[in-house]
């Protein structure tokens, strides 16, 4: 096995360990975190395609390695806008939590 | 195994440990400091995929500027009880197959890659020396997909856009309510007058060398942000109210002058966004320059929040 193949199950490793956080988490912020950690091994799968490319003297394709560049900075942006979006939610609503049915039901009962 | 295959297994079962470490810890605190870990080994492993510019994004955007925003956003969220909002476990098991099925997937498509592997690479050498560019992934983030780049910055516009939109009414216009720490300690505050102006000289030599060897705007501008939302955050600085009209011009300065050079390449050159034969690399290190203080202005606004306070007058 060589170093791409084994950095590329790491990336797929990374989204399977990421999507497992973004479902089991109730916390928004956790959940932002495991977004963005699922977002780096799909980073990490383009680096794959971009290694595994690499010709003309290079170490790899240029052209995956720039659009990862770009996907992590817009990555960012995107993660800002989240946690504003949640910490405005939170100072709304009061509550750092959005399980939907155990807290909904709970209000309906009580 | 050599040495280096050592490292490689050794280093992608750390990533592994970290990254599952930053999903299931208790505390969200601990999980955000094992993420800002997580993102520095990562750009390791950039690096040993041959990626010295992707490293350096990641290192100071992947990891530092993300785990700041949500350490900030730790510190200001209310604790929240683990036990009473986790899920059941027949649910966290269909998680886990579901996720442990995606992750096969993805990992059988790794062992199976098209016979001949698709790659640009030969064409952007050999279309890289009219630009003057030594960095090839410079060159296509300047030249060959530049429309991607500036409307990157356009994308950094918006969410700071939506970020500021969040405000309260009576806020609007104000300064960001960035104060990672209450009372900041004397470490903190010595670090904030040591590190800055050695940052500032490294953050522009990146941006400078960004065009011959790894660097670049983004990268540059990351660190400039980090230099001045360290002194923010030691208390040495007010952020700036956001109605300031030199942080809205310092803003669109970047993309505006890109988007100027891009028009007009429509009059000296044949296309949008093409580069009169030539005045390729004076054009674009002008357009890096500018896009750095931009970029670092943005990600530090970004990173700094809403506005909470109304502006003192």
């Amino acid at each position: 096995m060589n170093a791409a193949t084994l950095f590329g199950l790491c990336g797929a490793a990374l989204v399977g360990i990421g999507l497992y956080g973004l479902i089991t988490n109730p916390e928004p912020l956790r959940k932002i975190l495991a977004f963005n950690l699922l977002g780096s091994g799909v980073f990490l799968l383009f680096g794959i395609i971009a290694r595994r490319a690499a010709a003309a003297g290079l170490g790899g394709d240029p052209v995956p390695q720039a659009m990862v560049i770009t996907a992590i900075v817009v990555a960012f942006a995107a993660t800002a806008m989240a946690i504003a979006l949640v910490q405005r939610l939170g100072d709304e609503t009061g509550q750092a939590s959005i399980s939907s049915d155990s807290s909904e039901t709970g209000e309906e009962k009580s | 195994m050599s040495i280096a295959s050592v490292f490689d297994v050794a280093l992608v079962a750390l990533i592994l440990t970290i990254g599952a470490s930053a999903i299931l810890v208790r505390t969200a605190f601990a999980a955000v400091v094992m993420f800002v870990v997580y993102g520095l080994l990562l750009s390791m492993a950039w690096v040993r995929l041959h990626a010295v510019d992707v490293a350096l994004t990641e290192a100071a955007i992947g990891g530092g500027m993300t785990g700041l925003l949500l350490l900030g956003a730790v510190a200001r969220s209310r604790s929240v009880n683990v036990d009473s909002v986790r899920v059941g476990y027949p649910l966290r098991l269909a998680a886990g197959a579901l996720c442990a099925l995606v992750a096969a997937g993805l990992a059988v498509a790794i062992f199976y890659p098209p016979a001949p592997v698709p790659t640009l690479a030969p064409m952007v050498m050999e279309n890289l020396p009219p630009s003057g560019l030594g960095n090839p992934v410079a060159g296509v983030l300047f030249v060959f997909r530049a429309l991607d780049t500036l409307l990157e910055k356009v994308v950094l516009l918006l969410a700071l856009l939506g970020v500021w939109s969040l405000a309260p009414d009576h806020a609007w216009g104000g300064t960001p309510g960035l104060q990672v720490y209450a009372r900041p300690d004397p470490t903190l505050i010595f670090l904030a007058q040591l590190l800055p102006p050695v940052g500032i000289v490294f953050g522009i030599y990146m941006c400078w060398v960004g065009a011959k060897d790894p660097g670049g705007a983004f990268q540059g501008g990351t660190v400039l942000a980090a230099m001045w939302l360290l002194v923010i955050v030691a208390g040495l600085q007010k952020a700036p109210a956001i109605g300031r009209l030199w942080l809205r011009v310092l803003l669109v300065t970047g993309p505006v002058l890109f988007l100027a050079i891009g028009l007009a390449g429509w009059v000296f050159a044949d296309a949008f966004l093409a580069y009169p034969a030539g005045y390729a690399k004076p054009l674009i290190v002008a357009v890096e320059a500018a896009l750095t203080l931009s970029i670092a202005v943005a990600l530090g606004m970004l990173a700094a929040g809403p506005p909470v306070r109304a502006q003192q007058q």
